[in-house]
């Protein structure tokens, strides 16, 4: 039985010089008790979507155009009679549950003020309705968290607090937008169970809006692909998965890094064409490659890193151990693996590589020397040269009055304060268009390039002292899939022509998977397990890798 | 407040020698080393720092040169007028203040917005006097509904005078108060105004509003109270600036407080005065910031938390 029904719905955000569409004629249906996955990738226009059902656009946006209906009512009648179906009758679920819930309320009283709201019950009934649906979503002890406030719940239960805050007055149709992009995966594949679980037993209409397309192979009946604003195709998740019809959603699907095997290379459908077979790695001829020798670039040795609560409570029972006796080994020329989730310290290690951390105890030797034992100056610049880092938002990571020649050309005239400036060009202009990008990048400002393009950027800088280690700190994490899987393509090509060695960190396994030699499972500081790829994925030894592994969302459940 | 206290320490010995203040001209050598001695001028500084600090903390400043009268006994007196008119002109920055600041961040375009928002800028930018003596000329001397200077009639309770019991006084504390409290209130629209835009833009609002919250009750209890955090550090810090502004209003107005006192000893260098008065502001500033701590740790809960955390 169709519950919703977009028709023809289109949001304008009118500005100054232009009015964008944020969303042209969409047509969507939603039954009661389905799941109605709406992806796209960042820009798409399906939280624009999820927002207009209940006319929650941000000026200067407005629904310009069409319907909504639920049941048989239309709710967008006019401006104010959508606004007795939020919370009421539809339900919102929004990405950040860390910024979702005010943090001065109680969660009690933000829930009694919903349910008062929309329906007509003492403070009372409404205390034990709250308290019950606390209960209903997995909170333990609700009696008791009822008056707490929201920065005592972790993530996880915090996200339980908003869809119990969403569903708190009995909604016909609940909208999740990228309801846990947010979240570590073992706490994704709860609240994706939840949602599933509250879906069946309430006979809920459900659309989730997500760019992860395992979350939708896992979880949604029917899904809608988006792109810049149009609807692409609609369809079965198993149809669309499977046999895309439309070319977007083909190279959509394909740049998914598949977590069930290894791939060489990811097949980029809309941008490959010939003229970028060729080698275009153009600064190998200024490159003095180090030829592979068998042996330990990096050992890393009862490593141990802990964070003081306080000043005056050192070594106290406060202090956190981020990093608890880790040891591992990188082989030259290899790409090394580090994942876990947030908190594992898997992002202090890397920090502590590339010498920005002081270890608490421990050693890290770079190519047989100590490089946490050195004191002078100039032997750690040395070093420096050796080891770059990429890190994971291409937005804070490039300094936003510089030009990108700039940006580039720092750490080369640090390490070679001699170079003449005809050959500064030159090697900016080769190290651009390395990463393919065009040499007129170099005079303009971070801010006029896309994420992709920043990480890119951000992988030239690194390039530009020819380190021998490259850290890759999530470098992949901030962006959509597509962008994703050339950035991914271009660290291999320049990993194979270069002789890099990588030591990539992130909590993503299926990338991991693509990208890693070996890898080592990191939780709550500790080191789980070291082993070549394939043997983790599949004959993981460690009890926390196969729980790892079974949470992971696979695209590839589809076929099941 | 040991800083400031030796400030004002050093005051009392190093501008001038004190006993040329105190005594007339014809004073002999003999007499003035006699003096000397008997007010301890002798002793080593060190010395005479502690007994300082000593007598400072049991509120005996000395002797004012100028009136001859115990600077403590003198400060007793006036400081009811100060308080009076800084309790008042905070409370009228405050309140109108959150006011006018929550109306402009809630109807940004309106007519009223703009118009509240030029007035605040000629308020910060129009020093006080200059202000203080457009309004003695506008109600006192041309409407004439206002008295122009003084405290009115007071009513002696004994401890504390109070110009609140009689009409004349009422009147006579709305033109400094409001002079006094037009640039801490042009403060605090801007920043309640700064606050409420943001807030209403954050996830929390957002996720109210899709839960069908009414709008009165978002803006005024879920924006609001999130919005008035940082009001309260604001305001802690202003009160004591208030009172150091207080000096040039309490000077405009005439207004027999601690401020015009204080100018008053400027003028004959009466320094027991100037180094009490010092001390008291010191102190007045560090009450404040404790107490504004205290508030914090109530309305914030994420504080009280971190406060639990570090006592535990």
């Amino acid at each position: 039985m169709t519950f919703l029904k977009i028709n023809n719905l289109s949001v304008d955000y009118q500005m100054r010089k232009e009015t964008v569409n944020a969303a042209k004629n969409v047509n969507i249906e939603v039954n009661k008790g389905e799941i109605l996955g709406l992806v796209g990738e960042s820009g798409s226009g399906k939280s624009t979507v999820g927002n207009a059902i209940i006319n929650l656009i941000d000026e200067p946006g407005k629904v310009s155009s069409g319907s909504v209906i639920l049941g048989d009512i239309n709710i967008h009648e006019n401006s104010e009679s959508v606004l007795k179906y939020r919370g009421n009758k539809i339900g919102l679920i929004f990405q950040d549950p860390q910024t979702s819930l005010n943090p001065i309320l109680t969660v009690g009283e933000q829930l009694i003020e919903t349910i008062q709201t929309h329906l007509k019950l003492s403070k009372e009934e409404a205390k034990n309705k709250s308290i019950n649906l606390l209960k209903e979503v997995g909170i333990k002890d609700a009696e008791t968290r009822f008056d707490n406030y929201p920065h005592q719940f972790s993530g996880g239960m915090r996200q339980r607090v908003v869809i119990s805050l969403a569903l708190c007055c009995e909604p016909e149709l609940l909208i999740a937008d990228e309801p846990t992009t947010a979240l570590d995966v073992s706490i994704q594949s709860q609240i994706l169970e939840l949602i599933k679980k509250l879906t069946k037993e309430r006979n809920l209409a459900v659309i989730l809006i997500t760019h992860d397309m395992g979350v939708i192979a896992e979880t949604a009946d029917r899904v809608a692909v988006m792109k810049s604003g149009n609807l692409v195709e609609i369809g079965e998740t198993k149809k669309i998965l499977i046999k895309p019809q439309e070319n977007y959603t083909k190279s959509l699907v394909s740049s998914v890094p598949p977590t069930n095997k290894k791939i060489s290379r990811f097949v980029i459908i809309e941008k490959e064409n010939s003229s970028k077979k060729e080698n275009n790695i153009k600064i190998l001829n200024r490159w003095t490659k180090k030829e592979i020798i068998d042996q330990d670039l990096v050992q890393v040795k009862n490593l141990s890193k802990s964070f003081e609560d306080n000043f005056f409570t050192e070594n106290s029972k406060n202090s956190v151990m981020a990093v608890n006796d880790v040891s591992f080994e990188i082989k030259e020329g290899e790409s090394f693996g580090l994942v876990g989730e947030s908190g594992s310290g898997k992002s202090t290690i890397a920090k502590m590589i590339v010498n920005l951390f002081k270890p608490s105890s421990g050693d890290i030797l770079f190519d047989n020397v100590c490089i946490t034992k050195i004191k002078q100056k100039s032997e750690l610049m040395k070093f420096r040269k050796q080891i770059q880092m990429i890190f994971q938002d291409p937005y804070s990571s490039l300094n936003g009055r510089l030009k990108v020649k700039d940006i580039i050309s720092e750490p080369i005239t640090l390490h070679n304060p001699s170079i003449s400036n005809i050959d500064l060009n030159n090697y900016i202009y080769d190290l651009l268009e390395s990463v393919e990008l065009n040499q007129k990048s170099a005079y303009r400002y971070p801010h006029e390039f896309s994420g992709g393009q920043r990480q890119r950027i951000s992988i030239a800088r690194a390039l530009a002292t020819q380190p021998r280690l490259l850290v890759c700190d999530e470098p992949t994490s901030a962006l959509d899939v597509s962008i994703q899987a050339q950035i991914l393509n271009l660290l291999k090509d320049l990993q194979e022509q270069l002789n890099l060695t990588i030591l990539f960190i992130s909590h993503d396994l299926p990338v991991v998977r693509q990208m890693c030699d070996r890898i080592g499972v990191l939780k709550d500081g500790k080191l789980c397990e070291v082993s070549n790829t394939e043997d983790l994925f599949l004959k993981p030894g460690h009890k926390y890798t196969r729980e790892l592994l079974r949470l992971m969302p696979k695209i590839e459940s589809i076929y099941n | 407040m040991l800083v400031v206290a030796f400030v004002s320490f050093s005051l009392f010995n190093f501008v001038g020698d004190p006993i040329n203040n105190m005594v007339g001209e014809e004073t002999s050598d003999e007499e003035r080393a006699e003096l000397r001695k008997t007010l301890g001028l002798m002793d080593p500084i060190h010395v005479q720092f502690s007994r300082f600090i000593v007598n400072a903390s049991k509120g005996e400043f000395g002797i004012s040169y100028q009136l001859r009268r115990p600077v403590s006994e003198l400060i007793v007196e006036r400081l009811p007028a100060t308080i009076e008119l800084v309790v008042i002109s905070a409370l009228i920055a405050l309140i109108t203040g959150t006011l006018l600041g929550v109306y402009t961040g809630i109807n940004r375009k309106g007519f009223l917005s703009d118009f509240v928002l030029a007035v605040s800028l000629l308020g910060v930018s129009l020093p006080t006097f200059v202000i203080g003596i457009l309004f003695i000329y506008l109600f006192a001397v041309i409407l004439g509904i206002l008295p122009s200077f003084g405290r009115g009639e007071v009513v002696d309770l004994g401890f504390w005078t109070t110009g609140f019991l009689t009409v004349s006084g009422l009147k006579a504390i709305i033109l400094p108060s409001v002079t006094l409290s037009l640039f801490q209130m042009t403060y605090i629209i801007r920043l309640v105004r700064a606050e409420m835009m943001e807030i209403l833009q954050t996830d929390y609002i957002k996720f109210a509003r899709a839960r069908g919250i009414s709008e009165n009750s978002i803006k005024y209890k879920h924006a609001l109270k999130n919005g008035l955090i940082p009001v309260i550090t604001i305001a802690g810090i202003n009160i004591g600036t208030l009172i150091a502004f207080s000096i040039i209003t309490e000077t405009v107005f005439q207004w027999p407080g601690m401020g015009f006192l204080f100018i008053q000893a400027v003028q004959f260098v009466d320094i027991p005065i100037m180094s009490a008065y010092l001390v008291f502001i010191a102190f007045v500033f560090v009450m404040i910031n404790f107490i504004v701590d205290i508030l914090y740790y109530l309305i914030d809960p994420r504080i009280r938390v971190k406060g639990d955390v570090a006592s535990g």
